[in-house]
């Protein structure tokens, strides 16, 4: 049991060390519109290591220059962050039924958008010292880019900032690209959702909506439709 | 009214912190409706899509790096890559197209 927790912890944090590149990056543009909101270097950087949010950060940054009221910012901060909800429901089902609450409130903490999609994508029950060995390389990531954005601005060259943020990305598609080759249900499905967010984005009747709020609409309704056409058989549910 | 930056961030964590714990805590059985199970197992693979395309664009200086790197990123994760290659490979496509593009 302690080696497995070992094995976790470290193949966490080797897989957490893409997450960390890309958050460093993509963090110095929040710190940058942190000190834009008139936020100091501390207070971005905790903001930063507690909420591990890019979008949801991002409003609460903007609203907090406008000197918003605290409700309107809990509320905006609770629709961009709602796709969480979804992640949070998918990995009950893949963790042990029999998982201690101290580790399910653990976990929570953690739940980002890379570190949900490389958990979930791991065979058969997730431990979750593999999500807490991803935490302690991707956190301090995510905390020092934005330390660096609000500290250091517009200094770092663009073009470095620009080659880091697509690391993210790359990541995503290490994680959807491989299942699409034995399934095509799942192929199909990333055909589908590449069309509908492109159509979503580019429609100026959607321009108005968060991009929290276009993934969660079009991920429950993507999702749905083909859990209604296509249910799956047996053991594989709940391999998500 | 004069607002505390440190009550908004505490205020902004603890409505994210609820968001992430609540399912993970109170969903404490194996969900055994076909539907909600079929659901669960196609989401992540639907959100991380849909974050991708066409979000990869427009992270980049110009879309054609962008797109640059989700053709090779596509490629080289069907025929095998591992995370750490695919997310390298990606940075690196960019570095370079930029770079001959004299951004």
């Amino acid at each position: 049991m302690l080696t497995d927790r070992k094995k976790w912890f470290f193949k966490g944090l080797k897989d957490g060390i893409p997450i960390m590149l890309g958050y460093f990056a993509v963090s110095i543009a929040l710190g940058i519109s942190a000190r834009n909101a008139g936020m100091t270097a501390p207070q971005a950087t905790i903001a930063s290591a507690l909420i591990m949010a890019s979008a949801g950060q991002y409003i609460g940054f903007t609203l907090i220059a406008a000197s918003a009221s605290y409700a309107e910012v809990i509320v905006m901060e609770a629709i961009a962050n709602a796709r969480y909800l979804l992640m949070s429901t998918a990995l009950s089902q893949k963790v042990d039924p029999k998982l201690p609450l101290r580790h399910r409130l653990l976990m929570g903490l953690w739940i980002t958008d890379e570190i949900f999609g490389v958990s979930v994508s791991v065979e058969g029950r997730l431990n979750p010292w593999y999500n807490y060995g991803m935490a302690a390389v991707a956190t301090p990531g995510w905390a020092l880019g934005t330390l660096a954005g609000v500290v250091l601005g517009n200094v770092l060259p663009v073009r470095v900032v620009s080659a880091l943020s697509v690391g993210l990305f790359g990541m995503f598609m290490s994680i959807f690209v491989p299942p699409m080759r034995k399934n095509r249900i799942i192929a199909a499905l990333v055909a589908v959702s590449f069309a509908a967010s492109y159509a979503f984005n580019a429609m100026a009747l959607f321009s108005g909506i968060s991009s929290g709020m276009k993934i969660i609409i079009l991920t429950v309704v993507i999702s749905l439709g083909a859990a209604l056409l296509f249910p799956v058989e047996g053991e594989d549910g709940h391999a998500a | 009214m004069q607002h505390n930056v440190y009550l908004y961030i505490l205020g902004m964590w603890a409505v994210s912190y609820l968001i992430r714990v609540l399912p993970l805590t109170l969903i404490r059985r194996e969900i055994t409706n076909k539907t909600i199970r079929s659901f669960l197992y196609y989401v992540p693979y639907v959100t991380l899509a849909v974050m991708t395309f066409p979000a990869i664009l427009s992270a980049t200086q110009s879309p054609v790096s962008g797109a640059l790197a989700l053709v090779l990123g596509l490629a080289l994760a069907w025929f095998g890559g591992s995370l750490f290659q695919v997310s390298v490979a990606c940075c690196a496509v960019v570095f370079v197209a930029e770079l001959a593009m004299g951004l």
